[in-house]
């Protein structure tokens, strides 16, 4: 309650700054739009219904390739880590393209797949794959072989050993992993947003993007509140049952 | 199968190891480990290997698990030759090697749930039952890194009864403890192995543990390894660690493993 009530002051106040840096004119208001603005904004979005269909059409992107992303993602990183011949080729592979900002796949996804949903689908799908890989690989080899040991003697094997064995000890890896793959999908999603117009619908970065083509602060400062939202929430709701768990069982929490 | 059938005690089983021999690729070039070791482990009984680190004791445990395979020679248990690892022949290790993703209780289900003939309900109850037996009943659904190193080694130990075993392999289950949980452990194992008086193979390089312990001691050599001598411990159980006569013992076997320390190779 106290942790609450210390972060509700905090936010309090930086409005009342915000509010007051408004009102004393420090800057034009068209550089800086009042809270009132910005709320009015998101209350007029929010009942027309305009500001929910976007936030669906980013997140159907998102959530789309992030889990085609970790599908792909996990297996292959267990088949690196076990296999020399694939940690050679597709492991040095997703070094190097982990390392692209994953903005860089916007010109070639739109040069191979024009501006259609399949253009932001692979845009998320390249921000996710590799970190995903890469970490899951790392959490493979960083098993305690004796683990894989003792479950042979228990009667594991094969497949067994990798779902009930493998991937839960390489858990904690995989989990940063995949915070990290959804950083990166958010992140070049908007990215590709913002710079590609799609018929098929029109997302959060598009908001973005007209916002400030229409010289409409409130709107881009609303926006903006809005992607920080989705991306506390995500990390609430996809990410913490996850690390709650990971500190319990494993007694990592200070 | 019934529950009452699944936790009486199995026929232990014999083991009978035939000159095996084994050799390593190290990065120094080939080392043998093992050299034309025989050893015949009768039903139920309690066999400890003792020896200096490069000994192959660990090896020679490893091969009975089925988790090496000998170079030369045989490893038989229960008539079978070893080919692999087996639920008859459960493995504790050094260090507890349970999975900090499960708490005890779904420690010692892993390998029940790998047993087939069983319904859950009494798959649950034989899991009960162990952790009972090694007296964890109040930790059942703790975590593993809540538990100190003794009771994970109780959690290993149900987990390594839970399948009914025919024998069981230690590879220095205890050296990692303390002192005063060492000596409460050397009580349950006995009591726990007079109970179900299953086959026990136990490394160790503690020549006392060794001798509370054990039926018989043998005294390994290194560099290859190879069983220098046999030492058939006759003392009542339960046997107290600290007793004179378990010193006695402890001081012949210790005096025989100077010896071959000291003119080592030569002999």
């Amino acid at each position: 309650m106290k942790r609450f009530l210390t972060a509700a002051l905090f936010f309090v106040l930086l409005i009342a700054a915000w509010h007051w840096v408004y009102v004393r004119r420090i800057w034009s208001p068209v550089l800086v739009p009042s809270p009132e603005s910005v709320a009015r904004y998101l209350w007029e979005t929010v009942r027309d219904g305009s500001l929910w269909s976007s936030t669906v059409v980013t997140m159907k992107r998102l959530l789309a390739g992030y889990f085609i992303g970790l599908l792909a993602g996990v297996p292959l990183g267990f088949l690196t880590a076990r296999i020399r011949a694939l940690r050679d080729t597709l492991g040095v592979l997703a070094l190097g393209l982990q390392g692209l900002p994953s903005v860089c796949w916007v010109p070639l996804a739109l040069l191979w797949f024009g501006q259609t949903e399949g253009a932001m689908l692979f845009v998320v799908v390249m921000g996710t794959l590799w970190s995903v890989i890469l970490a899951t690989e790392t959490g493979v080899r960083n098993v305690n072989p004796i683990y894989i040991r003792a479950a042979r003697t228990m009667g594991s094997t094969g497949v067994h050993t990798w779902v009930h064995v493998m991937l839960p000890a390489s858990l904690p890896f995989i989990v940063s992993g995949m915070k990290q793959g959804w950083a990166f999908a958010w992140r070049s999603l908007m990215a590709a947003e913002i710079y590609v117009t799609i018929l098929t619908g029109f997302g959060l970065g598009h908001l973005l993007h007209y916002g400030r083509e229409l010289n409409a602060m409130e709107q881009v400062v609303a926006i903006m509140l809005v992607i920080v939202l989705i991306g506390l929430l995500a990390d609430k709701i996809l990410f913490s049952p996850f690390e709650r768990f990971l500190h319990r069982r494993w007694g990592t929490e200070k | 199968m019934t529950l009452a059938t699944e936790l009486s005690a199995p026929p232990s089983a014999r083991l009978a190891i035939d000159k095996v021999s084994k050799w390593f690729e190290t990065a120094r070039g080939r080392v043998q480990a093992l050299d034309e070791v025989s050893l015949q482990v009768a039903e139920g009984e309690f066999v400890c290997l003792v020896g200096p680190s490069g000994c192959g004791k660990s090896t020679l445990l490893n091969m009975i698990a089925g988790l090496e395979m000998p170079g030369r020679g045989s490893v038989v248990a229960a008539g079978q030759p070893v080919r692999g690892p087996s639920r008859e022949r459960m493995m504790m290790f050094q260090e507890s090697a349970l999975f900090p993703w499960l708490d005890a209780f779904g420690n010692v289900m892993f390998g029940l749930k790998r047993k087939p003939g069983l319904s859950d309900r009494e798959r649950k109850e034989v899991a009960e039952y162990y952790l009972k037996l090694v007296g964890l009943e109040k930790f059942m659904h703790a975590n593993i890194h809540e538990l100190s190193g003794g009771m994970k080694q109780r959690v290993a130990l149900a987990r390594a009864l839970a399948p009914n075993p025919r024998v069981l392999l230690m590879d220095e289950p205890f050296a990692a403890l303390d002192a005063m949980t060492r000596e409460q452990l050397y009580g349950d194992l006995q009591r726990i192995w007079t109970q179900r008086h299953v086959t026990i193979v136990f490394v160790t390089h503690n020549v006392r543990e060794a001798v509370c312990l054990g039926d018989r001691v043998m005294l390994f050599s290194p560099h290859p390894g190879r069983i220098r001598e046999e030492f058939r411990i006759t003392l009542t159980r339960p046997r107290d660690i600290n007793s004179v006569e378990v010193a006695g013992y402890a001081t012949r076997i210790t005096r025989a493993l100077k010896d071959y320390m000291e003119h080592g190779a030569g002999i």
